[in-house]
């Protein structure tokens, strides 16, 4: 890896300056023709580009309310200003939430407004020339659509909106991100966003089979592709053999056995991360999220259950429904939807997150657990950002903070609070979502990463924490890279059902 | 100056109505087609009625944000709605009574309109970030809305205008009769600002007066899995299948 350093820790309070250009350059690899053309986008910039990306733009106008009330509500309040975690680690003021929607807003102004077309200069239009797509590119990917600046605008306007918009267009003229249309080519060739045939899946399951079995002496089954068992567990692939995203996926397997549930994976669609949303397209966000339907009904399978994955349960919690009929409450004549909802048993929320089912068997004392096992750890929780203002969990609003602090406490003694502006809603990214995760975009994952650098180190010097907990796999996965750079250990992060499979008590209630 | 004045109101409020009418139009007929409620939101309907409230009224997602800004504002927003009922009186004759109890709230709401004016002013001007944001328009914008305060507190103050007749030329004009306006260069400037102020509402930032209440992160509910949530176009796509 090449050096990256860590930015130094900044004194609060703060009011950071401005460092114009900071992060001027060429932005992520574009995607190669092969790559691009296997979704149906064009393989590399085609020569009409201006025209059609103010298409594309007039296309996505028509379609989104969400666009076209935020690239006209916008007041210039700077509410947003200080609270992306790509500014606060960059400076660079394209970054401020404001700014990156200005850079598709000035073009929208001068093409569809009539103030933008009579007196650019003045309401701050501009022409559609190839730096504006430059830029486009380059900034629209240090974006992690992480909706931090969403939660304190006067008006809601979420610049995970204006990024998706803006990478849709760029998808369209063929100036598209390789890493995230790698991805989705994976997913549908092979099944997942890793690239993990199923042979070699079936081989990690049984593998890890025998890992468990050589820790606690008990079979603890990881069932793939099981007709007619109850539950279909949706999981992120970093999960079947990143870290330390396997040590959870042991966790909810040690949950569904203690619990007596019957379960099973798929091989057909071994992913629960849905990178249709990262580049804001409705037709992949679709697809993608089919193959959960399709293995849904082909298994025959009364509940999905999703594993820990920001993004993911975003996907899964607020678009299955819509997109593929995962949820309840369709119409009677919706043919579509009926078809799977008719199948799923609705005494249990369709689809449920890994920790609803977990905190739901803990509160009907169906798991034990020895808390002492997780005395070496002082844990505090990092929330995810698309779970924390994208999702919900439970029945109750706030749920999704509620419930995996919940499990972390009946699994461990040590707990500790972040500070209070940096968590629950007001939590910050990684730094490595929204398709980021990438080694070409390092320099901003590291500099995205120190706010919560930052508030994790107040605890860790106050507390002694030594254990972060997270619930989904881009985050982990970042973590793991970006921490040792600013001087932590990688295994100090880990997932919440890591700390339940150190905890829970097998072989008791059967 | 009284016919051009008379004809310069109908021609703005004509664009100021239709405009906005366009606008909110456009805005209700485009679909949402996914549900991205900021969460944590309301999980009904009732609750996204108060949601909106508390946005609309007291500019809550904005007290979390700065509370400079949110303090310039609201004071801004709140003097400017006072302002507006006062000047209710130049259009109901005779006067109703709950706006003439408010006639002197709205004397002073004036004076602390300007105040939030400037405010927000110094501060696009002072802190470095909103600088940088600002556009010509965005200064222009706070131009207009500080002249329209300070000439109406002007004539209040400073040099009294015949309000009588202010009142018998909006009254006739309602009544699309032209009636005299009083000769006098601040009420003109008062006027005319108010007329460009109509005239640029539907096509500016001042927008997001009815954008906020069509903002699909505010005015969603959070049940996605309760109720399955589907936009025409997307529907399309399944009978395609």
């Amino acid at each position: 890896m090449a050096d990256y350093t860590a930015p130094a820790y900044r004194v609060i309070p703060i009011i950071p300056a401005l460092k114009p250009g900071a992060m001027e350059g060429k932005g992520p690899f574009v995607s190669s023709d092969k790559i691009n053309e296997a979704l149906g986008f064009p393989g590399h910039l085609v020569d009409d580009w201006h025209d059609k990306a103010i298409a594309k733009m007039g296309e996505l106008l028509g379609k989104y309310r969400s666009l076209r009330v935020f690239l006209d509500a916008c007041v210039h309040c700077g509410a947003c200003s200080d609270k992306c975690h790509y500014f606060i680690g960059t400076q660079d003021p394209k970054n401020m939430p404001v700014a990156r929607q200005d850079l598709l807003r000035s073009v929208y102004r001068r093409y569809f407004t009539l103030p933008g077309k009579l007196f650019p200069k003045l309401v701050g239009a501009r022409d559609l020339t190839r730096e504006v797509l430059d830029e486009w590119h380059n900034y629209y990917h240090q974006c992690s659509e992480c909706r931090r600046c969403s939660v304190f605008c006067p008006y809601g306007i979420d610049t995970a909106e204006i990024t998706m918009a803006a990478r849709e267009i760029l998808d369209s003229i063929g100036y598209s991100q390789k890493y995230a249309i790698e991805i989705i080519g994976k997913v549908h060739r092979i099944g997942n966003n890793l690239g993990l045939p199923g042979p070699a899946l079936i081989d990690t399951l049984e593998g890890l089979e025998e890992d468990v079995k050589d820790a606690t002496g008990i079979d603890v089954r990881f069932p793939i592709d099981v007709k007619g068992a109850e539950v279909l567990l949706i999981t992120p692939s970093a999960d079947f053999f990143a870290e330390p995203h396997i040590d959870s996926l042991i966790g909810y397997a040690k949950v569904f056995h203690a619990t007596g549930t019957s379960w099973t994976l798929s091989s057909m669609s071994s992913e629960a991360g849905n990178f249709g949303m990262f580049i804001g397209n409705y037709d992949q966000l679709r697809k993608i999220a089919l193959r959960i339907r399709e293995a849904a009904l082909e298994l025959g399978v009364k509940r999905i259950v999703v594993g820990e994955c920001g993004h993911a349960w975003r996907v899964a919690y607020s678009f299955w429904n819509t997109l593929s009929g995962v949820g309840d409450g369709s119409d009677p004549t919706d043919r579509f939807a009926q078809m799977l909802q008719k199948q799923l048993d609705h005494r249990y929320k369709q689809p449920t997150h890994i920790c609803e089912f977990t905190w739901d068997m803990i509160e009907d004392e169906r798991l034990t657990f020895d808390k002492s096992l997780n005395d070496k750890h002082i844990i505090t929780f990092h929330d995810s950002c698309n779970v924390a203002r994208g999702s919900r969990m439970g029945d109750f609003a706030g749920g999704q903070f509620e419930i995996p602090r919940n499990i972390i406490k009946a699994v461990a003694n040590n707990f500790v609070e972040m500070d209070p502006r940096t968590t629950r809603e007001q939590t910050f990214c990684c730094g490595g979502g929204g398709g980021l995760l990438t080694d070409d975009l390092m320099d901003i994952r590291v500099k995205g990463a120190l706010p919560r650098m930052e508030v994790l180190q107040q605890v860790v010097d106050e507390h002694g924490v030594n254990f972060m907990a997270t619930i989904c796999a881009i985050c982990k996965a970042q973590f793991t890279k970006v921490m040792p750079i600013y001087g932590f250990d990688r295994r100090m992060v880990g997932g919440v059902h890591q700390l339940v499979s150190n905890a829970i008590v097998l072989g008791k209630n059967n | 100056m009284n016919t051009l004045l008379a004809i310069l109101f109908y021609l703005a409020t004509l664009l100021f109505v239709v405009g906005l009418a366009h606008r909110i139009r456009t805005y209700a007929i485009t679909p949402a087609p996914l549900k991205i409620p900021t969460t944590p939101a309301p999980t009904t309907q009732v609750g996204v009625v108060f949601r909106m409230t508390r946005e609309v009224v007291f500019f809550e997602s904005l007290f979390k944000a700065n509370l400079w800004t949110w303090g310039m504002g609201w004071l801004f927003h709140a003097s400017l709605a006072l302002v507006i009922l006062r000047h209710l009186r130049y259009f109901t004759d005779p006067v109703w009574s709950w706006v003439a109890f408010i006639q002197p709230f709205g004397l002073y709401a004036g004076i602390t309109m300007l105040l939030g004016l400037c405010g927000l002013w110094a501060r696009r001007i002072l802190v470095e970030r909103i600088r940088y944001i600002s556009t010509p328009s965005d200064h222009l914008m706070l131009l207009l809305l500080i002249t329209i305060a300070a000439s109406g507190l002007l004539m209040q103050f400073v040099s009294h205008t015949d309000v009588v007749a202010v009142k018998g030329f909006f009254q006739g004009l309602m009544q699309f009769s032209i009636q005299p306006l009083p000769a006098d260069a601040i009420l003109a400037l008062h006027l005319l600002s108010v007329a460009v102020l109509l005239v640029i509402f539907p096509f500016s930032k001042l927008l997001h007066a009815p954008g906020v209440f069509f903002s699909p992160t505010r005015n969603q509910t959070d049940n996605p899995r309760e109720k399955r949530h589907l936009s025409a176009w997307a529907a399309k796509m399944e009978s395609e299948n």
